[in-house]
């Protein structure tokens, strides 16, 4: 699943953002000292296959539904974990900007979501440990277990994002509930055809994944890169969560005092004070989790604390919303009236 | 049965318009993207409950179009293409979150069905954003803006190197359904293990042709580096843009023109 | 002067797999000639190709293009003089557009966009494309997209122009506009194709390769009445020397 621009804060969206442009700039570095020229337009060439694989709808057995092909763990095991981010970081990325798949600002989130777990978690902790071993059939569990996992850890963070932003209700153990089974499926059905496509190509062209360039770059450093990404972004996102949370009260002061047209707060006889406690909850990034605490009957009674709001404002606020959006057509016509009659002048 | 070739070629639509003349599409790339990405960080930073502050917004997206002469009918076709995604994630607020918000008459709306809306409405600014942004850059412009703001030269060439091969096979891949279609007319899908078979075969093809790819390269003498044959010109009209965008973004974002607007009708109608 | 010479001796190649590609070929081509190579489906003719600017390297024996033999050092340098035509012109035109694509070879040789721009105009007047210029490649017909590949190729003023099946996919008019346009080519050409009546009006001269040998190698029109040799070598004689199938006229060739 991907992650869209309307369910996302922008502090989930930056943060995941910072993350995933280190990544790839990260990888870039160690494609170009790991491969050679050749492989550039090899990388993109597969990118491209991997779009046309997800066009390509198939049975999923049993149900009668039809899936496609996801392709991080497929990348990373045809091109090693580092080229293999890449062509996923630029499959999503032709997907948001052609297809509104995600979003700009959900980007991030999802590069983090189906690239990163898959090139750098499941192919090195858990394919290439399984593939390893000398079982019959250890190549097919592996092409599976990483599969399900790459996805499990996807539609986790997928859920974590979700509730980070806070913009969608779905509680999280809920979302959780709903998302780790439906990922298990999917999971299961790209592993069998990860399995199938890996098992077809090194059938007819073994030495196509045995290229030392390619493989040699996937062993050292992963374990330490996926530890250290995500300390950084636990870091980073429990900072900015942190920080939001304490800017919080004075968001829910400010829109009190805006709302029940009363001040009642000290401070504000300082202006500059009262301009910046504005500015604070104006650019509160994550919702206030506060507003949803549900203000006991007996409060309601009171009728002045949020968010039963004073229904004179919120019609004034709709109809001025509207108005504006109105404009906003009208702007636009007259602009296309402007530019027709200069054509026509002009002609 | 959908063509994969077909579907390709509608999508790449957005860049055929790219090829158009306007005071929007002679902007700078790096400008266009830098204020849609604005654009959308400005509109999802607002909290769930802000409806009427967001509409506004709206003017972006419209002025771009019309200023670009953009055909606002396929644009729209476009999201609304992709909206059942947006309803569906959206359509648990208002099971969740029943506290009443608002009360417009003797009709109470919900918390939840307030953030619906405003879920709505930002999924529209986004993708329509989105949208307008590739359509009047051109994707090709927009590596070469994503490359001068210091995205790797790698990621930018297997970049434009995927979006021009997507063409091909997707094509390629069409070609094979049809002929799997043909000969399995009773069944609507593949089968996983047809359908891993399809896929193998896809990916020795491509890599083969990326093989031929990299030799032409070298016929033309490539050596590692790529040389651009168009050179960005950040100009006085990219500057005065990108002013303006900021300047739309904080007004609207920050002050309350609506709430005005919506209160100095209101109160000529009391 | 032996610049433009191309000469090989007993040039063997063996794939990676194990295949034999090449078994002993040797030819030494001139200044200005034209010359078409034809053969049956996988008789060699495109791993030759790949050879005359060391995309694949002999495994054996000798390649000589003008003072140089070709190797993995000379073939930077051997690259700026052969200028080779794909066959998949898709493979080719792999930049954003054709503009950019005709723009690639100049640009690699370190010339500004000040100078490119003179020689993508030439190059592609040359051929009859330049207002296809601002169009992405997958949005040409076959036939344009062949155009654009060739221009892409003049661009870089090679001394001797290599084509991969030129005429292949495109319609007999496009055919026709293209054998035209090699007539007017005065660069030392090879072209290999299974399109006989074009080796025959654009080649004075043709080589027979068969199961990685040349089967023989001499004037079109001689090679080409030989039944015995076309028919060892799966290949057909050309329609312009056949008679007329409804009058029995005799070939005018």
């Amino acid at each position: 699943m991907h992650m869209a621009d309307a369910l996302i804060s922008p502090a989930v969206g930056g943060t995941f953002w910072l993350i995933s442009t280190g990544l790839v700039g990260y990888s870039c570095r160690k494609v170009k000292a790991a491969l050679s020229d050749s492989k550039v337009p090899l990388m993109g060439v597969v990118g491209a296959f991997v779009f046309a694989a997800q066009m390509i709808n198939f049975t999923v057995p049993g149900t009668g539904s039809s899936g496609h092909l996801g392709g991080g763990l497929i990348l990373a095991i045809l091109l090693g974990p580092w080229a293999g981010f890449l062509v996923m970081t630029s499959v999503l990325t032709v997907q948001a900007l052609f297809f509104a798949d995600g979003g700009l600002l959900a980007l991030g989130c999802n590069i983090f979501n189906l690239g990163f777990w898959t090139c750098f978690v499941a192919y090195p902790l858990v394919y290439k440990k399984i593939a390893s071993l000398p079982l019959k059939s250890s190549f097919f569990w592996a092409a599976m277990l990483s599969s399900v996992a790459g996805l499990q850890l996807g539609a986790f963070s997928v859920v974590l994002q979700t509730v980070l932003s806070g913009v969608s209700e779905l509680p999280f153990v809920t979302f959780v509930a709903a998302m780790q089974p439906i990922h298990l499926a999917i999971g299961i059905v790209e592993g069998f055809v990860t399995a199938g496509v890996v098992a077809f190509v090194v059938r007819a062209q073994p030495q196509l994944l045995e290229t030392p360039g390619l493989m040699a770059a996937a062993k050292p450093a992963s374990t330490k890169l996926v530890v250290m990404t995500l300390m950084i972004a636990a870091v980073v996102v429990g900072g900015a969560v942190s920080w939001f949370a304490s800017a919080y009260p004075d968001g829910l002061e400010w829109s009190m005092s805006k709302t029940s047209g009363t001040e009642e707060l000290d401070a504000p006889d300082h202006p500059v004070y009262s301009h910046l406690t504005d500015l604070q909850a104006q650019t509160a990034f994550l919702p206030d989790y506060g507003f949803k605490e549900r203000p006991s009957p007996q409060a309601d009674k009171n009728s002045q604390r949020w968010p039963a709001v004073n229904a004179g404002t919120t019609v004034s606020g709709l109809v001025g919303g509207l108005l504006t959006l109105t404009l906003a057509f009208g702007i636009g016509f007259l602009l296309k009236l402007a530019k027709k009659h200069s054509t026509a002048s002009a002609a | 049965m959908s063509s994969p070739g077909l579907f390709i070629v509608k999508a790449g639509y957005l860049d055929v318009l790219a090829q158009k003349d306007s005071v929007i599409h002679r902007l700078d790339p790096r400008v266009k993207l830098l204020t849609t990405l604005l654009f959308i960080v400005t509109v999802v930073s607002f909290d769930k409950y802000h409806l009427s502050a967001l509409l506004p917004f709206g003017v972006f997206p419209i002025v771009l179009i019309v200023l670009g002469g953009l055909p606002a009918g396929y644009i729209l076709n476009r999201v609304l293409w992709i909206w059942p995604f947006a309803i569906l994630i959206g359509i648990f607020n208002p099971l969740l979150d029943r506290q009443v918000l608002l009360h417009l008459g003797s009709l109470d709306i919900s918390g939840g069905w307030v953030s619906f809306i405003s879920i709505q409405v930002r999924f529209f600014l986004t993708v329509s954003a989105a949208f307008v942004l590739v359509a009047a850059t051109g994707f090709n412009t927009l590596c070469l803006a994503f490359n001068k703001l210091g995205v790797p030269s790698i990621f930018v060439i297997q970049l434009l190197f995927l979006y021009r091969y997507t063409f091909v096979l997707a094509d390629e891949a069409g070609r094979m359904v049809r002929a799997w279609q043909l000969r399995t007319p009773l069944r609507k899908a593949m089968t996983v293990n047809t359908f891993t078979l399809v896929l193998g075969s896809l990916f020795l093809r491509a890599v083969a042709r990326a093989e031929r790819i990299y030799q032409a390269m070298c016929c033309r003498c490539f050596d590692g580096t790529f040389h651009p044959a168009y050179r960005l010109k950040w100009k006085m009209a990219d500057s005065l843009f990108l002013i303006a965008c900021i300047l739309f973004l904080v007004f609207f974002r920050f002050m309350r023109p609506v709430t005005w607007l919506g209160e100095f009708v209101t109160g000529m109608f009391s | 002067m032996s610049h433009h010479i191309i000469q090989a001796q007993g040039l063997h190649f063996v794939y990676p797999d194990g295949t034999p590609g090449l078994k002993g070929v040797a030819f030494r081509i001139t200044h200005g000639e034209s010359v078409a190579l034809v053969g049956a489906n996988g008789a060699g003719k495109s791993t030759l190709l790949l050879h005359l600017n060391g995309c694949l390297l002999p495994t054996q024996g000798s390649l000589r293009v003008g003072d140089l033999p070709v190797t993995a050092k000379t073939r930077a340098a051997i690259r700026r003089t052969v200028g080779m035509v794909f066959q998949d012109s898709d493979d080719q035109l792999f930049m954003p557009t054709v503009f950019e694509d005709v723009a690639f070879g100049p640009m690699n040789l370190g010339l500004g966009p000040e100078h490119t721009e003179p020689l993508v105009r030439q190059a592609l007047e040359r051929v009859e494309a330049w207002h296809l210029k601002d169009r992405p490649p997958y949005r040409l017909s076959v036939g344009e997209k062949r155009r654009v590949a060739i221009a892409s190729v003049l661009a870089m003023s090679p001394d001797i122009l290599v084509m991969d099946e030129p005429s292949s996919g495109l319609d007999p008019r496009s055919r026709r506009e293209l054998i035209e346009l090699l007539k007017t080519f005065e660069h030392t050409k090879i072209i290999a194709t299974h399109d006989l009546d074009l080796a025959l009006q654009s080649c004075p001269r043709t080589m027979i390769l068969n199961a990685g040998t040349i089967q023989a190698d001499g004037p079109s029109a001689a090679i080409f009445s030989q039944d015995d040799v076309l028919l060892q070598s799966r290949l057909e004689k050309p329609l312009l020397l056949r008679a007329c199938p409804r009058c029995g006229a005799k070939p005018q060739f």
